[in-house]
């Protein structure tokens, strides 16, 4: 089972709801598919982790057979080929389709790798954690998030928590998955984003439902808004300096109060139903 | 010349938004740049009037003639990002480079433009604003935020605007790529958690590599004043000015219900006061 945990406003509470659940739930997957900003290790901090650096196709131009044609740059949608007096290829605008060697009359064009960032590996508490990291500088999220989501454990029970936002390295991150657990504040931002992302959701047809964190800070449009739309709410998270205090830290809630772990397992439960109904 | 200041974070939920529009308040005197372009916020605190509504064409989509197609499978055999399903493509996987329309044997695959979003110039109580919606789901936000980008550096022409300050989107990949591009000012928000810490470290480390100057807000420092001390140290330490502390206040919330800026919600405050002496030094720092 894959439960992605996402939300168009970032700092809403993705990843201590994505840790908070595993931690209560125990024995699962968390891949933390915000490649550009992990941050699932600053919560469950994994002494050592298993690296392997991720790589992508990119162009490479024998500049003894190419003739200046322009095809592969006329061809390229993205404007990562340049031809001039000679072959400039921008990397980092490359999306790796292949199409610029497919093109080239002359055979002129290989495609050799290049690496984006790494994956990290671990066992912390119990939880299996894989994490990525996007090089900085590095554009393109999705060809990383891909690899992340290799890891996925067929049998098990698989936590993603996304990056924020509504484009595509969100779409990569929740494709697949089997709910999406949707967190947002009470707040005209929180409601804004959530309604950003909900519409996202319904083109992918996945079913989801809301978790409202710093319950009681704004207003009750996000309230208004679920019952509206008949999302369901899955759980509200009080706003709480102590919480606060210990994300500051780097120590899940539940850690310290535990007697959230039976919300956070029928947050779980509750989800469970759906994905065996749907 | 004109200069632009981006705010940005690396991680959500800082307060890039608030703090900008406060900043854009305070200044009352500069084009307003919404770069988050797939969560915007901004507009919510700025209520801006649109006078001039874009179709932004960001990837062309394949499509495939149904009745040309033999199923031959070729299309999603050489399609890198799984869209070509003959005869059907996927139009969220589809990334629109082209290669299936190439290798088509029967000629059946088209590729047509298609609109990912919408730009927006509008006018605001504090002056013009450029901004923009990407539709859900599309791809290419860079270029997008390219074209906010464009539009406020013409909308500070015509309006006679020699600052344009930058509302950016959190993370450190395509669209925050395109908006610190040659900008001459960095402003980081930061908080004091270990995860604020970790993803202001990469996005000053992104800041440096396109040599753009930076300046860090702490924002809710009184979280845990220890990682405030420790984040300063790392400024200092790498010569990143620190421009100000700004405490965890529920009047921030209150005013975002409000639908007001903090300078407008509550113009003697002390946050008032704090951020009205952090934008004075921006200005000064964008003049050198």
């Amino acid at each position: 089972m894959i439960i992605t945990v996402a939300s168009g406003k970032g700092g809403t509470g993705k990843t201590t709801v994505a840790v908070n659940m595993a931690l209560s739930i125990g024995g699962t997957s968390i891949l933390d598919c915000d490649v550009e900003e992990p941050n699932v290790h600053t919560l469950i901090h994994p002494e050592t982790t298993t690296v392997s650096p991720v790589s992508v196709p990119t162009p490479s131009v024998d500049l003894g057979k190419c003739t200046l044609c322009n095809a592969c740059a006329d061809f390229c949608e993205f404007n990562a080929i340049f031809v001039g007096k000679t072959v400039l290829v921008y990397e980092e605008m490359c999306h790796s389709c292949g199409g610029c060697s497919m093109v080239c009359p002359e055979g002129a064009i290989t495609e050799t790798t290049r690496d984006v960032g790494l994956i990290h590996k671990s066992n912390v508490d119990g939880i299996r954690l894989v994490y990525g990291e996007l090089n900085v500088g590095e554009p393109i999220a999705t060809h990383l998030i891909k690899a992340v989501k290799q890891e996925i454990d067929e049998n098990g029970i698989n936590i993603l928590d996304a990056p924020p936002g509504t484009a595509c390295p969100v779409i990569e991150t929740m494709q697949e998955s089997d709910f999406l657990v949707l967190v947002t504040e009470p707040t005209p931002f929180g409601l804004n984003d959530l309604a950003i992302t909900v519409d996202v959701v319904k083109e992918l047809g996945i079913p989801c439902g809301v978790v409202i964190n710093r319950a009681g800070i704004g207003d009750d449009k996000v309230r208004e808004y679920c019952k509206k739309w008949a999302i369901p709410i899955l759980l509200e998270i009080p706003f709480s300096r102590k919480i606060a205090e210990l994300y500051s830290i780097g120590v899940p809630f539940v850690k310290e109060m535990p007697e959230w772990r039976a919300g956070f397992r029928r947050l779980f439960e509750d989800i469970r139903e759906v994905v065996k109904n749907d | 010349m004109i200069s632009e200041v981006a705010v940005i974070s690396g991680k959500g939920g800082t307060g890039k938004t608030t703090i900008s529009a406060a900043f854009a308040a305070i200044s009352g005197n500069l084009v307003i740049s919404d770069c988050d372009v797939d969560a915007p916020d901004l507009h919510i605190l700025l209520q801006p009037k649109t006078q001039k509504t874009l179709n932004f064409q960001g990837t062309k989509i394949a499509s495939i003639d149904q009745d040309r197609c033999t199923e031959c499978g070729l299309c999603a055999e050489k399609c890198r990002f799984d869209a070509a399903r003959p005869p059907e493509i996927d139009q969220i996987m589809c990334e629109g480079c082209g290669v299936c329309a190439f290798v088509c044997p029967e000629k059946a695959i088209e590729m047509i433009d298609r609109v990912s979003g919408y730009l927006y110039e509008s006018e605001t109580r504090f002056g013009p604003m450029s901004h923009a919606r990407l539709l859900p789901g599309e791809g290419n936000s860079g270029k997008l935020v390219t074209e906010v980008r464009k539009q406020s550096q013409k909308m500070a022409g015509a309006n006679g605007k020699d600052l344009i300050l930058i509302d950016g989107s959190p993370g450190i990949g395509c669209p925050v790529i395109a908006t610190v591009t040659g900008i001459q000012l960095g402003v980081v928000v930061t908080e004091p958690t270990m995860s604020g810490f970790h993803d202001m470290k990469r996005v000053l480390e992104l800041l440096h590599r396109f040599r753009v100057k930076t300046m860090v807000i702490i924002n809710k420092f009184d979280l845990n004043v220890e990682n405030t001390e420790l984040i300063e140290q790392y400024c200092e330490e790498n010569d990143v000015e620190l421009l100000g502390r700004i405490p965890f206040d529920s009047v921030t919330t209150k005013s975002m219900v409000a639908a007001k800026t903090l300078p407008e919600f509550v113009p003697d405050h002390e946050l008032t006061a704090s951020l009205r002496e952090m934008w004075s030094r921006v200005t000064t720092a964008v003049s050198d």
